[in-house]
């Protein structure tokens, strides 16, 4: 599994390729967890993943878990129909913000993360 | 060992000893089963008076074991041998048993070293995940337990809790509810597919799916080829249990990823979203060990002698007609199955138990009944359960029929097969029926006089017997697709063809048959007691007479979605049909009605009437019943709700003489099931009946009326 991480504008983008399975995908979370803190939207870019196993799925949603408890937007680009149909019957698609290409990721995912700030500071009163 | 999955923060995050390369230390005994710890993953295993146990791993897919991890004698407690394993790809692992038995075995001992034995507390069982692909009979572990993660996000979700009383109950088959091409959905067959079809079940007005099995079975266990056509028949329908923790993975879009159980998750949780209760059709009177000729799975390598009921001469009482009866009553069994059904309502969130053949779980070892089975009380009041629908089909294929004097602890429902039997029998135009029909529209108080009508679950139709359509379709049943020369299937179906054996052009037979199926349903859903809906019954769904379809997965048994367009009459009149006991409570009370009238209102609770007000007929020639509801006694300060039902099973037409109602008070027409094209309105959009003193009732039909307040209305 090669792991490449560039930016586009202030949005950074993890692009992976080769074999996603159990230790790849540990590899890969944590790369994110370093990003994470950093950055209020992350991109992850599987299309040049070649297989991806259960366990790299269950890492997928571990991400989303931890970017949601630090008020972060991730969002997946290069979903295999196969991939997306997974994620898509176990409900685990819901908490993705998917998009059709890095670009648009990276729009979606600030602008995402952006609604949230609003949403946060309408709530505290700021 | 590779470091990624270790976590050391608790003194017993670490091994003491070494069995090859792998840190181990005494574990755990409790729960049963694998779970993952600190550091490692934690086997626990009861395996009665078994000398030896050792825990066999395997790397997913591979065909041979990569380890084997004898569990050192001191590491066992009592009869329950368990060790923590540390530095285990946990999610990269499959694992089992391999158990020596005593060196005095008795008769009921089963013990074989030379099988590896599936964990019965396996949470996700691998071996058979995509549906239909012939099983690798060379191989030497088939039913392959694994780990499972229980970090779904459920977003609140919780169990709806809906009253028993307000319930709709839906039976259906996962595979077979979307397996047609023409459900349309994405991933056909499946859980995934079932979700797609949420917005037709809440269209429709159902509150409750009932699922055939989802424990995991093998559809390939007992499976065979029809001689004349050389179809393949499987086990279709999944009474043949292989892991009761663990949900089928063939039923899953996802099951090649071993992710069946975020799934049923997704499933239920959509379910609930949606205001459906899930209920889960669950088998623990037998398993698919079979009998003495029957493979070693798990129970029979275990402890035998405490998993099934065993003659004295070692041989399996057959109380199922599968081979084997698990013993339910053994201690050990029976915290077996409150383990389970805990497991399915807490991580599951599922709502409730149909219990199959369940007089079985009322026998102790020996296969006497008991009068107090300590499984069925332990399920009543475990704490977990409280709020389960424990549903019970209270006979076993051993002669023990217990419909009406189940053990219940005023808690259990039963599948009442007097209701069915008194309904079809009253429909197709049967002697001296009335009376018993009035009894089973008011709940059944002879049955269940003390626990309420909530003890009935009213049905006339569920996948054992004929389809609606097919109970008016035929006189006899036509299961040569099984392959066991129709001798298979119940022979006493009080069916009736309507003047043709199966499908015919003649327009009056077919338009009797529609209205049949629609007395059927509107009886159905206005008697007291729970309502049970045969899936695919509201479209009209034929089986071409096979009442016994448990091996036809083929379009036989798939539902056609090409029919809810077809059927649009019938549809919407049950649609209907609901939506009225939905808006009457009166319908619906969870009490047994009375026919006294404590508040002096002139109408009772309930009512019987015949072609004369007031005076029902109960003689054995007669087969027209009429009732009447008054929802004051429910709720004195509401308004007043009024709803008759009259029901002609005879072949002419008459005119009925209507109840007087109060001042200002005038009977709408809600349903006729003689006028069509629907026959039933939008509840709310009932018309007046022109004369207030009499309506006709058709032959064989079925009316209903609400009272409607001229002055405020």
């Amino acid at each position: 599994m090669n792991i490449n991480i560039y930016a586009i504008g202030q949005v950074p983008v993890v692009a992976l390729s080769g074999a996603l399975d159990g230790p790849a995908a540990i590899e890969v979370r944590d790369k994110i967890n370093e990003l994470l803190p950093l950055h209020e939207s992350v991109v992850i870019d599987l299309s040049g993943t070649t297989c991806v196993s259960s366990a790299s799925l269950r890492t997928m949603l571990l991400i989303y878990r931890q970017a949601q408890a630090l008020g972060r937007t991730v969002a997946v680009v290069g979903l295999t129909p196969e991939v997306h149909n997974v994620l898509d019957a176990t409900g685990f698609l819901d908490f993705f913000v998917v998009a059709g290409s890095v670009d648009d990721g990276a729009v979606a995912a600030s602008a995402r993360a952006e609604e949230g700030l609003n949403r946060e500071h309408a709530l505290s009163g700021s | 060992m590779s470091t990624p999955y270790l976590v050391r923060d608790r003194i017993d995050s670490f091994p003491t000893d070494n069995i090859a390369g792998y840190g181990v230390r005494a574990g755990r005994v409790q729960p049963l089963g694998a779970t993952l710890v600190p550091g490692g993953v934690n086997f626990a295993v009861f395996a009665g008076p078994a000398s030896a146990v050792s825990i066999v791993l395997f790397k997913i897919g591979q065909s041979t074991p990569m380890v084997e991890l004898p569990i050192p004698q001191d590491y066992r407690i009592g009869r329950v041998w368990a060790m923590t394993v540390f530095g285990l790809p946990y999610d990269d692992i499959e694992y089992g048993f391999r158990v020596s038995g005593p060196k005095h075995p008795t008769i009921n001992d089963r013990y074989d070293p030379d099988v590896i034995l599936s964990d019965p507390y396996s949470k996700i069982l691998m071996g058979q995940q995509e549906w239909g692909r012939p099983p690798d009979d060379a191989g030497i572990y088939r039913y392959r337990s694994r780990l499972a993660f229980d970090d779904f996000d459920w977003e609140g979700d919780s169990p709806l809790r809906i009253p028993p009383d307000d319930l709709v109950i839906y039976e259906a088959h996962v595979r077979g509810f979307t397996k047609r091409p023409t459900s349309g959905v994405a991933n056909p067959g499946t859980y995934a597919g079932l979700i797609e079809k949420i917005p037709y079940l809440q269209e429709l007005g159902v509150n409750c799916v009932e699922l055939l099995p989802i424990f995991e079975f093998d559809e390939f266990g007992n499976s065979r080829r029809n001689d004349d056509t050389g179809e393949l028949l499987l086990n279709y329908w999944g009474y043949n249990t292989v892991g009761f923790f663990a949900p089928k993975a063939g039923y899953a879009a996802t099951g090649r990823f071993g992710m069946q159980c975020d799934e049923v998750k997704h499933l239920v949780k959509a379910m609930h979203a949606a205001g459906i209760e899930v209920l889960l059709d669950v088998v623990f009177n037998h398993t698919a060990e079979g009998n003495e000729n029957g493979p070693a799975i798990s129970f029979r390598g275990l402890d035998n002698n405490t998993y099934y009921m065993m003659t004295q001469e070692g041989y399996y009482f057959n109380f199922s007609g599968t081979g084997n009866t698990f013993n339910s009553n053994n201690p050990v069994v029976r915290d077996f199955i409150v383990s389970c059904l805990r497991y399915w309502a807490s991580e599951y969130h599922i709502d409730g138990f149909r219990f199959d053949l369940a007089a079985i779980m009322d026998r102790d070892e020996h296969g006497v009944p008991l009068p107090n089975p300590p499984l069925i009380e332990a399920l009543a009041y475990d704490p977990v359960l409280r709020d389960c629908k424990l549903i019970a089909e209270a006979w076993d294929a051993g002669g023990l029929y217990q419909v009406g004097s189940f053990p219940n602890y005023h808690r259990w429902s039963e599948w009442n097969g007097k209701y069915r039997d008194t309904l079809r029998r009253f429909l197709k135009g049967d002697e001296a029926v009335v009376g018993e029909l009035a009894t089973r529209i008011a709940g059944s108080p002879d049955l269940y006089k003390h626990r309420g009508a909530r003890a009935s679950i009213n049905f006339l139709t569920c996948h054992d017997g004929f389809t609606l359509m097919d109970l008016f379709s035929y006189n006899d049943k036509h299961n040569l697709a099984n392959g066991e020369n129709n001798n298979d299937g119940a022979n006493d179906n009080n069916s009736w063809n309507c003047g043709a054996e199966g499908p015919t052009d003649d327009p009056e037979i077919n338009e009797l048959r529609l209205r049949q199926m629609k007395n059927a349903f509107l009886l159905l859903l206005t008697s007291r007691g729970i309502p049970m809906v045969l899936s695919g019954d509201e479209v009209a769904r034929s089986q071409s007479g096979n009442n016994n379809g448990y091996c036809q997965d083929n379009e036989l048994s798939w539902f056609d979605w090409s029919q809810v367009d077809s059927n649009t009459d019938l549809i919407q009149f049950v649609r209907n049909v609901i939506a009225f006991r939905r808006a009457h409570p009166v319908l619906r009370g969870m009490h047994h009605p009375s026919s006294m009238d404590p508040l002096d209102c002139d109408h009772p609770e309930v009512s019987w009437h015949g072609v004369r007000a007031w005076q029902p007929d109960w003689s054995p020639g007669s087969r027209l019943l009429g009732v009447m509801w008054c929802g004051h006694h429910l709720d004195q300060f509401a308004s007043p709700d009024y709803v008759y039902v009259a029901a002609n099973a005879h072949w002419d037409q008459h005119e009925l003489q209507l109840p007087v109602l109060d001042d200002g008070w005038v009977w709408h027409l809600f349903a006729d099931t003689s006028q069509g094209p629907v026959g039933a309105v939008a509840p709310g959009s009932e018309t007046l009946v022109r004369n207030p003193h009499s309506y006709p009732i058709g032959p064989r039909s079925v009316v209903a009326m609400v009272g409607r307040n001229t002055r405020t209305n």
